[in-house]
C-alpha cells in the first residue's frame, strides 16, 4: 500500500457523495442522472480495488471487472430506455414521463 | 514519490468529477468525466490492479463513455439552454446531504486511527485471472448472461416502431 486505507477510503467517500449530489441535483435530465450514478459506482470500484490493494486478496480486483461488466449492462439498457423515451416525447426531461401515476 | 502522485491524482479526480456534474453542457461533463476515468485508472494501477486499470481504460473511457457521446449527438441534446440544468437553488439540498455525509464518513474514518497495514503481497495478473475462472466459474456465466439480456432488450427497446404501431 502506498498511502494510508483511510486516505483511500476518503477518496471514493468524496467522489460516491459528489455522485449523489449531482443526482440529486440533476434530477430533470435522464442523461446527467445516468453520468452521476457511473461515478458512484467508479467509487464503488476503488473501494474493492483498495481493499484488494490492503489485504492482498484479488476477490477485490475480480469484483471491480464484475461492476464493470455490470455497469455495462446497465448503460446500454439505460441509454436504450432514454432513446425510446426521446422518440415518444422527444425530451429527456423526467418530469414529463408521469403517465404511469395512478 | 508515488504517494505525491498519489494525491495530485486524487484532487485531478475529484476537481474533474465536480466539474463534469456541475457542467451544464453534456458533452462537456462527459469529456470532464473521461479526464477523472484517467486519473481513477491510475490510481488502480498504483493500487497494483493493473488489470483493472486497463479495463477502466478500454470499457469506461473508451466504450461506456463514447456510448453516451452517441446518445447525446443522436438526440442532440447540446443544448444547455433549453433549462434542464438544475438551478442554483436546486443545487441547496444535494450539497447540505452530500456534504453530511461526506463529513461524516471523514470524521468516522479520521477518528479511526487503525494500524498500519501490512504490506500485503500482491496477486499478480495469472492469480486473478485463475481465481477469476476457477472460483467464480458461474459468476462470469451468469455475467455473459446478464450482458445477453440487456443486448437482446436494448435490440428490443431499439427497434424502430413499424408505422401505425404506436404514438
Amino acid at each position: 500500500m502506498i498511502v494510508p486505507f483511510e486516505h483511500i477510503l476518503v477518496l471514493a467517500g468524496l467522489l460516491f457523495f459528489l455522485g449523489m449530489g449531482g443526482l440529486l441535483a440533476w434530477r430533470a435530465n435522464l442523461i446527467m442522472m445516468l453520468v452521476c450514478i457511473e461515478v458512484m459506482l467508479n467509487a464503488v470500484m476503488l473501494v474493492f480495488v483498495a481493499g484488494s490493494a490492503r489485504w492482498g486478496n484479488p476477490d477485490g480486483q475480480l469484483f471491480a471487472i464484475f461492476i464493470m461488466a455490470l455497469t455495462s449492462a446497465e448503460v446500454s439498457l439505460a441509454l436504450a430506455m432514454v432513446v425510446y423515451l426521446h422518440r415518444k416525447k422527444r425530451t429527456v426531461n423526467t418530469d414529463m414521463f408521469s403517465e404511469m401515476k395512478g | 514519490m508515488e504517494q505525491t502522485i498519489f494525491y495530485i491524482l486524487a484532487a485531478a479526480a475529484v476537481l474533474a468529477t465536480v466539474l463534469a456534474i456541475t457542467e451544464k453542457h453534456p458533452v462537456h461533463a462527459i469529456l470532464f468525466l473521461v479526464t477523472s476515468l484517467f486519473s481513477m485508472a491510475t490510481i488502480f494501477y498504483l493500487l497494483m490492479a493493473p488489470l483493472v486499470a486497463a479495463f477502466e481504460v478500454i470499457l469506461y473511457a473508451g466504450a461506456i463513455m463514447v456510448l453516451f457521446l452517441f446518445v447525446i449527438m443522436m438526440l442532440d441534446l447540446g443544448h444547455p439552454e433549453k433549462g434542464l440544468a438544475p438551478h442554483w437553488k436546486e443545487w441547496l439540498p444535494a450539497a447540505v446531504l452530500s456534504g453530511i455525509s461526506i463529513a461524516s464518513l471523514v470524521l468516522v474514518i479520521v477518528s479511526r486511527h487503525a494500524a498500519p497495514a501490512a504490506p500485503a503481497a500482491m496477486p499478480t495478473i495469472r492469480e486473478v485471472a485463475v481465481r477469476l475462472f476457477q472460483e467464480h466459474g458461474l459468476a462470469v456465466e451468469l455475467i455473459s448472461l446478464q450482458l445477453l439480456f440487456a443486448l437482446v432488450g436494448a435490440l428490443y427497446l431499439g427497434r424502430q416502431a413499424k408505422s401505425g404501431d404506436s404514438k
